[in-house]
């Protein structure tokens, strides 16, 4: 497959070399092409998480003081389940609808085939769909809050809360069927990233010589095509108990509530390092560029990545501490976990090797990839404590646990999120941010999201336990500066909005290779001019 | 030189604000950093292990934030304008893969110990049964002539706090312990998942509808605990508290006593507390199928029962 012969098959494209585009609604509504599917995920991807910002923020408004002071119902009592919808939307939307559009879906859209030199994904079509069944998806789970008071069950939704017993209504229905369809996206999505990894490489670029981009996409891909098809198995059978009169996880009819949780895990464990492995790819360009030297240990980082896709398989109950599963079985996971820590500690020496030596400039950019290397690291090492089984009786669902995934993840895959879109804005859109903008951006963003998270660990040291509206006096000091924290991470965020449009509107016009990008670093996005053609490579790059 | 000194400073630093022994708490205080306090060989194992712990991870995130520092002073544009050219270099990597290797072999040995400590005790000298409903705890004394009872959080309104009554912590009912003894809890739930956690205790299991799970704890010091349910299971899920009086022994056979129960004959020797804990086990399955049948509405309950009865050997095992 070559450019000339996807523009040819499409009618609607007359004349690709002067690089006419389609029609405003046909572009963006029936849209084949990577780069516009990619800017449509990364517009959701926004959206989206606002959205979820905007539960975060209730939540830490309630959480600010001991006591319900908003949450209450008509009669001025606390509603504890429309507080559980809150903590179950803001998963939710956070982990399907944000980080994954945004890495995968937009990033990896956009710059996969700009970096193996291919001009389109291998199935645009069913680029398109991927795209469009996750819009239908976000808008059954927001509906889902207005059918029967909302799904309270936690973003794993864990029966028997989740089955009829706790949840009648059919919200929960609702639910499932929106992870039904986002679940289909990413797994039609995966299969499209691995078609184009294996099939539309330019000639030259073995998968030794593929960037550490595309290597984390490829080991991404492939944990959605083996990992997701377990989540919809895990929420039919749910739904099939619910409606259906089935028995899986209802003990009563001989089911069991622990196997959901083991196959709910299967899938949530490795949906971590969906989440994280993209990111590791845009950091290791990121430091590459601005340091100006090479990545250090090359093959040692795409493999440490394989390695991590490939453990994160077999962890899955260090969820599951407290259930009950048996000593040896825990013995296991504990060991199988703590291994962990090998590859993930591969990649961070190997960033500060990168930079060892280099010439490096603190671009935005650089300023979220070093802080994604530093606070994903304190994350690391609270998941070193959580590992062990023993210790994790005093820490499972407590705020240690809620600190240490909003490390790796708030701190760890959102801030790669911003740091691949202040790298990339100008060759996606052909505008510079303002420098200022972006580095005031990132220490509003440090400073709030350190301030949010880091007190977490002591009120979970406490033992004050995960999503309470409401908590014992003796917390109050240490919700409060958290909260206080989220503000600023909030308002940092709305800033981060007002710098986007901002750009969008008023940025200057980007070159072509406006990181100076030098050829130990390069990667072929940055042969193009700023924003690439609408068809790119028609003249097929060749790597030495 | 000077870069080690100043690491070792920092370190101290940090250590001696994490490792301060703030005044006896065994519930949570204001600006608390550490964990409660331990009230439980339990729980003092687990905090033995998490100090050690606090070494390796503290010393980890220092190390990298040092290097961090370092290479951005020294190797920013203007200290460094010509980068080097290094890409590979074996035996470092080789070091930062082996090294991490053994500090999580450190880990694990200690770490297995506290896992199987904690797990079960052999000898157990009497069973407290705890059942989740939504959203109140039952208790059941199967060694103790048939006490059980439910406990309610306290009310805001109602609360003493002069009584040593703490918001959405105390209880109506706290359950009654003896000190010094070794305690099987058997945990199960009605309804949906809940979980039982006392953090002073070193305590933390699921109730899960459907079996029977079991842990133990040893309460060293007489004193109130308190715990918290620790897995999301619906609209009250923070208002189902758990209370603990923890008593001297003779204390706690005059409130079995007040309560109508009656005290286990035999006590006091290693065979025959092993010898009761298998009766206690007994006794728990034939307990735990009328648990069911009181609280719950009747549809469903035949099923119920036999599948609950079914997973008791290897809950109680």
């Amino acid at each position: 497959m070559n450019a000339a012969a996807t523009t040819h098959d499409d009618g609607s494209h007359h004349d690709d070399h002067h690089d006419h585009k389609p029609g405003f609604f046909v572009r963006w509504f029936m849209s084949t092409n990577h780069k516009d599917i990619g800017t449509l995920y990364i517009i959701f991807s926004i959206i989206a998480g606002l959205v979820g910002g905007a539960f975060s923020m209730m939540m830490r408004l309630e959480l600010q003081e001991p006591g319900v002071q908003f949450l209450t119902d008509a009669a001025g009592n606390p509603d504890g389940h429309m507080w559980n919808v809150i903590v179950t939307a803001h998963g939710l939307i956070m982990v399907f609808f944000v980080v994954m559009p945004g890495l995968i879906g937009g990033f990896g859209n956009w710059f996969l085939p700009l970096m193996i030199g291919a001009p389109d994904m291998a199935f645009p079509r069913l680029n398109n769909i991927s795209f469009w069944l996750l819009v239908p998806a976000f808008f059954l789970l927001l509906g889902s809050a207005f059918v029967g008071g909302g799904v309270g069950t936690g973003w794993t939704i864990y029966p028997p809360l989740s089955s009829a017993l706790g949840h009648p209504d059919m919200g929960v229905d609702m639910a499932i069927f929106a992870l039904h369809l986002a679940g289909a996206s990413s797994i039609l999505g995966a299969a499209n990233f691995i078609t184009t990894i294996f099939n539309m490489r330019a000639p030259g670029m073995t998968l030794h010589k593929m960037p550490l981009f595309v290597w984390s996409m490829l080991v991404t891909a492939f944990l959605l095509v083996l990992a997701v098809p377990v989540l919809g198995g895990a929420i039919t059978m749910l739904l099939t108990d619910r409606n259906f009169g089935t028995a899986f996880f209802n003990p009563e009819g001989g089911g069991d509530p622990i196997l959901y949780q083991h196959l709910f895990w299967f899938i949530g464990h490795p949906e971590v390092y969906i989440m994280i492995l993209p990111a590791f790819g845009i950091v290791s360009h990121i430091v590459s560029t601005f340091s100006q030297k090479p990545i250090f240990g090359y093959l040692g980082m795409a493999y440490a990545m394989v390695a991590i896709g490939f453990v994160g398989f077999v962890v899955w109950a260090h969820h599951m501490y407290t259930v009950g599963l048996d000593v040896n079985t825990r013995a296991y996971f504990t060991a199988a976990t703590l291994i962990i820590a090998v590859p993930t500690g591969i990649k961070i020496f190997s960033w500060i090797a990168t930079m060892w030596g280099g010439s490096i400039s603190f671009k935005t950019p650089m300023l979220f990839a070093i802080g994604f290397i530093f606070l994903f690291t304190v994350g690391g090492v609270t998941g070193v404590v959580l590992a062990n089984a023993g210790m994790d009786v005093a820490l499972h669902d407590t705020y240690y646990v809620v600190a240490h995934f909003h490390y790796v993840l708030s701190l760890g895959a959102v801030f790669a999120l911003f740091a691949g879109y202040y790298y990339w804005a100008g060759k996606m859109f052909g505008k510079m941010y303002p420098e200022w903008m972006g580095q005031l951006h990132f220490w509003t963003t440090f400073i709030g999201v350190n301030i949010l998270f880091f007190p977490q660990h002591f009120l979970g040291l406490q033992g004050m336990p995960r999503r309470y509206i409401d908590y014992p006096d003796a917390f109050a000091d240490w919700n409060q500066i958290s909260s206080y924290g989220g503000y600023l991470a909030g308002m940092s965020t709305l800033w981060f909005i007002f710098v986007a449009l901002y750009t969008q509107f008023f940025g200057k016009k980007a070159v072509g290779n406006y990181w100076n990008v030098q050829p130990q670093s390069m990667t072929l996005e940055w042969t193009l001019p700023s924003p690439p053609p609408f068809h790119q490579f028609e003249i097929q790059p060749k790597m030495k | 030189m000077l870069k080690k000194i100043c690491i070792s400073l920092g370190l101290a630093a940090l250590f001696s604000v994490f490792m301060l022994d703030p005044a006896l708490a065994d519930q949570p205080v204001d600006w608390g950093i550490t964990m409660q306090d331990a009230a439980s060989p339990s729980a003092e194992r687990i905090h033995s292990f998490h100090n050690g712990l606090l070494y390796v991870i503290f010393g980890t995130g220092l190390f990298v934030m040092a290097l961090l520092i370092w290479v951005m002073i020294r190797f920013n544009k203007r200290a460094n304008p010509t980068p080097s050219t290094v890409t590979h270099n074996v035996l470092l990597e080789i070091i930062w893969t082996v090294f991490p290797v053994v500090i999580l072999i450190v880990i694990a040995v200690p770490s297995f110990n506290l896992l199987y400590y904690v797990d079960r005790t052999e000898n157990a000298e009497m069973t407290l049964k705890v059942t989740g409903y939504q959203w109140y705890w039952g208790y059941d004394y199967p060694d103790h002539g048939d006490i059980n009872f439910q406990a309610y959080i306290v009310p805001e309104s109602e609360i003493n706090a002069e009584a040593g009554q703490v918001r959405l912590l105390s209880t109506d009912n706290p359950v009654v312990l003896p000190i010094d003894t070794n305690i099987q809890i058997d945990i199960a739930a009605a309804d949906v998942l809940h979980a039982w956690a006392v953090p002073a205790l070193g305590v933390k299991m699921d109730a899960v509808p459907g079996r029977l799970n079991s842990t133990w704890f040893r309460i060293n010091k007489p004193g109130t605990y308190f715990g918290q349910c620790s897995e999301l299971c619906g609209k009250d899920h923070a208002y189902m508290p758990i209370e603990i009086k923890a008593v001297p022994k003779d204390e706690f056979a005059q409130w079995v006593i007040a309560q109508g129960g009656t005290m286990p004959v035999i006590e006091d020797h290693a065979d025959e507390s092993a010898a009761l804990t298998d009766e206690t086990s007994t006794t728990m399955t034939t307990k735990e199928e009328t648990v069911p049948d009181t609280s719950q509405d009747a549809g469903e309950q035949p099923e119920k029962t036999s599948a609950a009865s079914e997973e008791h050997p290897e809950g109680v095992e």
